[in-house]
């Protein structure tokens, strides 16, 4: 693995894009980034139950004045699905930040159908798709993505690979 | 099996809906999909009303997002009782985050009155004003006389917040009030209203 703290790039970057929301659900993946958000006190980093309500949380957000970026992992993308019909239907903009699993190595065989999917039930749902492959791509394609959202009011999710992530260990 | 009850109310869902939003003043408004979307509408289509047609279980974190984007300003939520069941962690989430200013109002007629009447939850021993109570809100009661009205609309508009009040409404039928859907247009105005020319930067 690369040795590129991308977590820490992507958080600079939604601090210059002034990114003032961020839902997230628990992710070993964006461990790091959540705790650099939770941390930060002109952003507000929520907690979600589920990620769906991150979904509509950027939607009020934006509606309210500020940005805010959706954390989460490729399993909770099937949650997402009926609740992008607000973003779809209204063009607010937003943009997903997603961790892939069931896909590079993978351990657990209950995350392969979303691993699978994932990309798929996106752009089947309107949403713009780039993905990371590597490290190097992480923070790039945010950046792209962030102003991409925000500038035509559309729905973009960056799916960071689980090769740029890590096979996680359940043998430890 | 049922544990249905006779809803026990004699409030009118549009008379609650349109006393509460007299007084309103600079609040912000969003409402859940249905019923809740047309009696906002029915007391008056202003740009600071931002209605959902659809994204069922999503009222509320739209509410907290602008609560949140916006903390002088009070944001109030309309949601009928089927919507606040289908988003319930919502309120775990808007009480965790202790969100000052916002407020939801959920008007409960213990029915899916837009599907047919099938009965809901909340005629069924759910109490949703006491989930509210259990996962921390700072304010949760319910409202089914109209001497209780008064008292609680006050909390509503300036309570200290997470607030969650239920009206038990009764299931007589209320005149159609369809307000635009356009999506852009309605969240363009809102925006436009609230943020100036700012919105369109």
């Amino acid at each position: 693995m690369s040795n590129i703290n991308w977590s820490r790039q992507v958080f600079d970057e939604l601090k210059r894009l002034d990114v003032r929301q961020v839902g997230y659900v628990p992710d070993a993946g964006h461990k790091e980034l959540i705790r650099l958000c939770v941390a930060d006190a002109q952003m507000q980093a929520v907690s979600l139950t589920t990620e769906e309500e991150g979904i509509a949380l950027v939607a009020g957000a934006w509606l309210g004045g500020q940005r805010g970026v959706l954390l989460l992992q490729s399993s909770g993308v099937g949650n997402c699905i009926n609740m992008l019909s607000l973003q779809h239907e209204t063009r607010i903009p937003l943009l997903m930040i997603v961790t892939m699993r069931g896909e590079w190595g993978e351990f657990n065989p209950w995350q392969v159908a979303m691993g699978k999917s994932t990309e798929e039930v996106l752009e089947a749902s309107g949403v713009y798709v780039y993905r990371a492959d590597s490290a190097e791509e992480v923070t790039p394609s945010v950046v792209a993505g962030l102003s991409f959202a925000y500038n035509t009011g559309r729905s973009v999710a960056v799916l960071i690979g689980q090769r740029v992530i890590g096979t996680k260990n359940f043998n430890k | 099996m049922s544990t249905q009850r006779v809803l026990e109310s004699e409030l009118n869902r549009r008379s609650v809906v349109a006393r509460i939003l007299r007084d309103r003043g600079e609040a912000l408004v969003i409402t859940s999909l249905g019923n809740p979307t047309f009696d906002v509408a029915a007391a008056g289509d202003v740009p600071q009303n931002f209605y959902l047609w659809g994204a069922m279980g999503g009222a509320v974190m739209v509410g907290l997002g602008v609560a949140l984007a916006q903390p002088d300003k009070r944001v109030i939520v309309f949601v009928g009782d089927g919507e606040m069941m289908m988003g319930l962690g919502s309120l775990a989430t808007v009480a965790v985050h202790g969100a000052k200013n916002l407020s939801i109002v959920v008007i409960d007629n213990e029915h899916y009155a837009e599907t047919g009447m099938q009965p809901a939850h909340a005629g069924r021993g759910v109490n949703i004003d006491r989930v509210a109570q259990a996962v921390g809100f700072s304010q949760a009661c319910m409202v089914r006389e109209a001497q209780q009205l008064e008292g609680a609309i006050e909390t509503i508009h300036g309570g200290e917040g997470p607030v969650l009040t239920v009206f038990k409404v009764t299931t007589e039928p209320v005149p159609t009030a369809l307000p635009p859907r356009d999506g852009p247009y309605l969240r363009s105005r809102f925006r436009e209203a609230l943020l100036g020319s700012e919105a369109h930067r």
